[in-house]
C-alpha cells in the first residue's frame, strides 16, 4: 500500500477535486438548465442539409456580395421561389443558399437556370459552379439515422463497460456523455453556429471521445480501489480522488494532443475552405472535447463515487475512515473534520 | 508482478524481433503498390470533382426497404449508368440509401440517368434494322446477357422448343432483296407503311453503337419510339406501349428440362394478361418483324420475341439466348419494371473540380499543421521519450498512407474528405496511447523503480488501458460505420482504421523500442534531457514497491 500511495503521491497534481462535488454538481446543472433553455428558447439554426434547398459554391475574386446576390435573387424570382443568403467563405469563396430544392424535371431545371444566371453575370464557366440539392425530407432521413445510432451505440458501450468494469461506470460515464451532449448542443444555440450533417457527425463522434477518457480515468479508478476494504484509511471517494490526480496529466495532455490536430482543422476550414465540412466537424469536435475533458473529471467521476458510497460495503468503510478521522482529529488538534487523511499525512511528511 | 529481467542476453533479443514485425509488414504492404505504381490514393467527388446523387427509397407505408430490393436498385442503377458509357462511375448502397458517384460529369446529365425511373413495356415492333449500314451485312449474335438477337417466344402450355423463324438478327430484318444493293440504305426493302416520316426519319438517323442510346430517358407509353436493343446491334420502330410493367404480376428464370435452354416465364395481372392476349392475337398472324413483340426497358430493347400463336393463358414464356444471368436479371425486370423501389433524390452535389483541390489542399494542410502541433507539443513535454512518440507516429503514418494507397488500389477506396477528418483527428487518438503509456512508466520511475523495470509494469497497465479505449473506439467507428448516411461512413471507416493502427503500433513498435531504450544510457541514466529524468523526491519511494497485480 505503501508503494502505491508514493507513487500516487509523486510529483502529481494533489486536487481535492471530489470534495468540491457540489460545486461540479452545481456548474453542471446550471450548464444544463443554461443549454436546455437555448435549445428550448432559440433553438438550434439548422443547416439547408435539414432544411432542403439548393446551395451554389464558387470562387472569384472579383465577386460582390451585391452581384452575387442581384444575379442569384433574380434568376430565383423568374422562378418564383424565395429567399437567398449569400455568404462569403475562406479568401474568395462564396456560397449561396436557396431554397429550390430538387426532385422533378423542372426543378432540376430551375436549378441550372439560376447557376448559369450566376455564372453568366460574374464571367465564370458554369462548370466552375459547384452546386448542392438537397430534397425537403433528406434531413429528417439523417436525423433519424443519426438519432438510431446514437442509441445503438449508447447500448453497446453500456454493454462494453458492464462487462469490462461494472454497470456503476458504465451509467457514470452515459450520463456524463449525456451531459456532454447537451451542452454542446446548447452552445450550439447560443452562439447561432449552424448545425449540418457533419455537425452531427462529431457530435457522434464526441461520444467516442467522451467515453474513451473516461475509461482511462475509470481504469486506473479500479485499479486505486481494488484493495481498498482491507486497510480503511481511504472512502472510496477519496480513492477515486486520488485516481483522478493520478490520471490528471494525462487527461489534460490528451485532450491537449486531441485538440490540437482539430483545432487545425478549425483553422484551416474556417480561414481558407470557409463553410463546409471542415468547419462544422471541428466545430463540433472542438466544443464537445472540451466539455467532455470537463465532464470526465468532474461528472463522471463524482457520479461514480456517489453510485459506489450507496454500496454497503464502501459505506461502511466511510463510517470507519470517518471514526478515524475524528480519533485523529482529538489526538492530533490540528487537522479539521473536513481534510482528508491523504492530505494530513503529507502535511506532516 | 514485475520481476526485472533475469539474463539480459534471453531478453534483449525478444524485443528487437518484435521490432522486424512491423517493418516486415510494411515491406509486404509496398511491394504490390510499387508494383502497380498505385503511389496516389484515388479521391472521391469531394476532392477531385464530379457530382454525387443520393437516392433514398420510399416506400408506401413508410417502412423500411428489404435488403434485396436495394441491393437489386443498386445493380439496375449500376447497369443504367455503366451502360451509358460514363466510366469510371460508382453506384453503392450505404445504409438504406444508394448513393452515385460520376467524377468529373455535368449534373444534368447524371440527374437524367439516374433521376428517372422508367418503366418496362411491351410495344408491337413495326421495323427493325441493323445498327449502322456498314453493318447491314454481319451483326453477328453477341454474347451479351439477353441478346434479343434470336427471340422465340412461346405462348407458355405449349412448352418445348419451337426453332425460331428468325434465326439472326439480319435475317430478321425484313424482306430485303439483296442486301449488299442496299448498303447505302439500309431502310430500303422495309415495309414502312403507316409510320410518320418524322419517325422513319429518326429511325434512319440513329446510331446504336454510340453507347448512349438514350437509357434512363423515359419513353411515353402512348407514343411511337425508336429504339435500339440492347447490345447495339440493332434498331427499331416501335409501336405504343401495348402492356406496361405494372401489369406483370410475377417472372421467373427457369430452365427447359428438355433442352436446358434459360427462358423467362411472366405472370401477368388479370388486365395485363388481358391486353396481352390482344396484342398478341392482334400481331401473331403478320408478316415478320411485326409479329414481333418487344420488351422495352428504360427506353432500350431488351427482347423481340416472334409470337407464333396469342397467349391467353395468363402467362407467357420468353425464350432466347439467355444464361442463367441473363434469364435472372429479364425477370428481374419484368417483375420489377425499372427499379425495385421508388426513389426519392436526397441530396444532389456537383462539386467543381477547382472547390475539390481546395478542399484536399485545405484537408491536407490542416493534417499537416495538426501532426506539427503534436509533435511539438510531444517534444516539448516529453523531451527524448517525444521522439519515441513522433517516430510512432511517423509509423502509424506510413501504416496509414499504406493501407490507404493499398484499398485504393485493390477494394476499389476513394480517399475523401470525412477520411481526411477522421485521419487527422485520429493522430490525437494514436498520442493518447503513447501518453497513456508514458505516464505509467513515470510513475514506476517516481516509485523508484529502475527505468527498465518500469517500462514493463508500466507497459503491463498501460495495456489494459489502450485495450479497453481503443475498443470502446472501434465499437463507435463500427456502429457509425454500419448506421451512417452520407460522408459519416467515410469517417467511422478512418477512425476504425487508425485505431487497428495505433494498436499495432504500440504493441509492435513503441513497447519494444522502449524495452530496448531502456537500456540505452542516455535514457537509463535519466538524462536531463530524456524525458525520464528521475523525480527529485524518490526518498518515499525508493524501498522496493509491494504490489500485487
Amino acid at each position: 500500500m505503501a508503494g502505491l500511495a508514493d507513487r500516487l503521491r509523486g510529483d502529481g497534481p494533489d486536487l481535492d477535486i471530489l470534495g468540491r462535488r457540489r460545486l461540479w454538481y452545481g456548474l453542471s446543472l446550471a450548464l444544463l438548465v443554461l443549454s436546455l433553455a437555448g435549445l428550448l428558447g432559440r433553438g438550434l439554426n439548422l443547416g439547408v442539409e435539414f432544411t432542403g434547398g439548393s446551395v451554389f459554391t464558387f470562387t472569384s475574386a472579383s465577386a460582390t456580395v451585391e452581384r452575387v446576390r442581384e444575379a442569384a435573387a433574380g434568376a430565383i424570382r423568374g422562378s418564383g421561389d424565395g429567399q437567398v443568403i449569400v455568404q462569403r467563405t475562406g479568401a474568395h469563396g462564396w456560397r449561396v443558399t436557396t431554397g429550390l430544392t430538387s426532385g422533378d424535371r423542372q426543378s432540376d431545371e430551375r436549378v441550372e437556370h439560376v447557376r448559369r444566371a450566376i455564372a453568366e453575370r460574374l464571367g465564370l464557366p458554369p462548370g466552375e459552379i459547384g452546386v448542392q440539392v438537397i430534397g425537403a425530407s433528406w434531413g429528417g432521413r439523417v436525423t433519424e439515422r443519426a438519432a438510431l445510432g446514437l442509441a445503438v451505440l449508447l447500448a453497446a458501450v453500456i454493454g462494453y463497460l458492464s462487462f469490462a468494469f461494472e454497470w456503476r461506470m458504465a451509467l457514470a460515464a452515459v450520463a456524463a456523455l449525456g451531459h456532454d451532449l447537451v451542452v454542446t448542443a446548447g452552445v450550439y444555440a447560443w452562439t447561432g453556429f449552424e448545425v449540418t450533417p457533419a455537425t452531427l457527425l462529431g457530435f457522434l463522434t464526441i461520444l467516442g471521445y467522451s467515453l474513451y477518457d473516461a475509461v482511462v480515468v475509470f481504469d486506473m479508478i479500479k485499479e486505486v480501489t481494488a484493495r481498498l476494504g482491507s486497510t480503511g484509511k481511504m472512502t472510496y471517494t477519496q480513492a477515486a480522488n486520488r485516481a483522478l490526480n493520478a490520471t490528471l496529466v494525462r487527461s489534460l495532455n490528451t485532450t491537449l494532443v486531441a485538440i490540437l490536430p482539430v483545432a487545425s482543422i478549425l483553422f484551416i476550414g474556417t480561414t481558407l475552405l470557409g463553410a463546409g465540412t471542415l468547419r462544422d466537424l471541428s466545430l463540433a469536435l472542438f466544443v464537445g472535447m472540451i466539455v467532455g475533458t470537463y465532464s470526465s473529471l468532474c461528472v463522471a467521476t463524482p457520479l461514480l463515487a456517489a453510485l459506489k458510497e450507496r454500496e454497503p460495503r464502501y459505506a461502511a468503510l466511510a463510517r470507519r475512515v470517518a471514526g478515524r478521522d475524528r480519533a485523529l482529529a482529538g489526538a492530533g488538534r490540528s487537522a479539521g473534520p473536513a481534510t482528508t487523511a491523504h492530505k494530513r499525512r503529507k502535511r506532516q511528511s | 508482478m514485475a520481476s526485472p529481467p533475469k539474463s539480459p542476453s534471453r531478453t534483449r533479443r525478444g524485443p528487437g524481433r518484435i521490432l522486424l514485425v512491423l517493418p516486415a509488414i510494411m515491406l509486404v504492404m509496398a511491394a504490390p503498390i510499387v508494383q502497380q505504381r498505385a503511389f496516389v490514393p484515388r479521391y472521391g467527388l469531394d476532392l477531385a470533382g464530379g457530382t454525387t446523387v443520393t437516392l433514398s427509397p420510399v416506400t408506401p407505408d413508410g417502412s423500411r426497404p428489404s435488403r434485396e430490393s436495394l441491393d437489386q436498385a443498386v445493380e439496375i442503377i449500376r447497369d443504367r449508368v455503366n451502360g451509358s458509357g460514363i466510366s469510371d462511375a460508382e453506384t453503392v448502397r450505404s445504409g438504406d440509401t444508394i448513393v452515385v458517384t460520376v467524377p468529373g460529369r455535368g449534373r444534368q446529365e447524371v440527374l437524367e440517368l439516374v433521376g428517372t425511373t422508367a418503366e418496362l413495356r411491351f410495344r408491337q415492333v413495326l421495323a427493325v434494322a441493323p445498327a449502322r449500314a456498314d453493318a447491314a451485312g454481319a451483326p453477328t449474335p453477341s454474347g451479351t446477357p439477353a441478346a434479343s438477337a434470336r427471340p422465340a417466344a412461346l405462348p407458355h402450355p405449349s412448352g418445348g422448343p419451337v426453332p425460331g423463324p428468325s434465326p439472326t438478327a439480319p435475317a430478321s430484318a425484313g424482306p430485303r432483296a439483296s442486301p449488299g444493293a442496299q448498303r447505302d440504305d439500309p431502310l430500303a426493302g422495309l415495309d414502312l407503311t403507316g409510320i410518320e416520316p418524322a419517325l422513319v426519319e429518326e429511325f434512319r438517323r440513329v446510331d446504336c453503337s454510340a453507347r448512349a442510346r438514350g437509357q434512363g430517358v423515359p419513353d411515353d407509353p402512348g407514343a411511337r419510339i425508336v429504339a435500339c436493343s440492347q447490345d447495339g446491334s440493332s434498331r427499331y420502330i416501335l409501336d405504343r406501349a401495348a402492356v406496361r410493367g405494372t401489369d406483370v404480376r410475377n417472372a421467373t428464370p427457369a430452365v427447359d428440362p428438355a433442352t436446358g435452354e434459360w427462358y423467362v416465364s411472366a405472370e401477368f395481372t388479370d388486365a395485363g394478361a388481358a391486353a396481352f392476349a390482344r396484342v398478341t392475337g392482334r400481331i401473331t398472324g403478320l408478316p415478320e418483324p411485326r409479329n414481333r413483340l418487344a420488351v422495352v426497358l428504360d427506353g432500350v430493347v431488351v427482347s423481340a420475341p416472334a409470337i407464333r400463336e396469342p397467349v391467353v393463358g395468363g402467362s407467357a414464356r420468353i425464350g432466347g439466348d439467355f444464361t442463367r444471368e441473363s434469364a435472372t436479371r429479364l425477370a428481374r425486370q419484368l417483375r420489377y419494371g425499372a427499379l425495385p423501389l421508388r426513389f426519392e433524390r436526397g441530396t444532389v452535389e456537383e462539386i467543381s473540380s477547382t472547390l475539390g483541390a481546395d478542399q484536399l489542399r485545405g484537408g491536407l494542410i490542416a493534417g499537416g499543421l495538426g501532426l506539427l502541433a503534436v509533435v511539438g507539443y510531444a517534444m516539448l513535454y516529453y523531451r527524448g521519450l517525444g521522439l519515441v512518440a513522433v517516430s510512432g507516429l511517423v509509423v502509424a503514418a506510413l501504416l496509414t498512407y499504406l493501407s490507404v494507397a493499398l484499398l485504393s488500389a485493390y477494394a476499389g477506396f476513394r480517399l475523401s474528405l470525412p477520411h481526411i477528418v477522421g485521419l487527422i483527428v485520429s493522430i490525437g487518438v494514436t498520442a493518447d496511447s503513447f501518453i497513456v503509456y508514458f505516464e505509467r512508466i513515470r510513475d514506476g520511475l517516481r516509485a523508484g523503480r529502475p527505468l527498465h523495470v518500469a517500462v514493463e509494469t508500466g507497459w503491463r497497465r498501460a495495456r489494459r488501458t489502450i485495450l479497453v479505449a481503443d475498443a470502446v473506439t472501434l465499437i463507435a467507428a463500427v456502429t457509425l460505420y454500419l448506421l451512417a448516411v452520407g460522408g459519416v461512413a467515410g469517417f467511422a471507416f478512418a477512425m476504425g482504421l487508425t485505431t487497428l493502427i495505433d494498436l499495432a503500433v504500440v504493441f509492435l513498435f513503441t513497447k519494444p523500442l522502449l524495452t530496448v531504450l531502456a537500456r540505452v544510457r542516455f535514457f537509463a541514466e535519466g538524462h536531463r534531457l530524456s524525458g525520464l529524468g528521475r523525480p527529485r523526491r524518490t526518498a518515499a519511494g525508493a524501498r522496493p514497491a509491494p504490489r500485487g497485480t
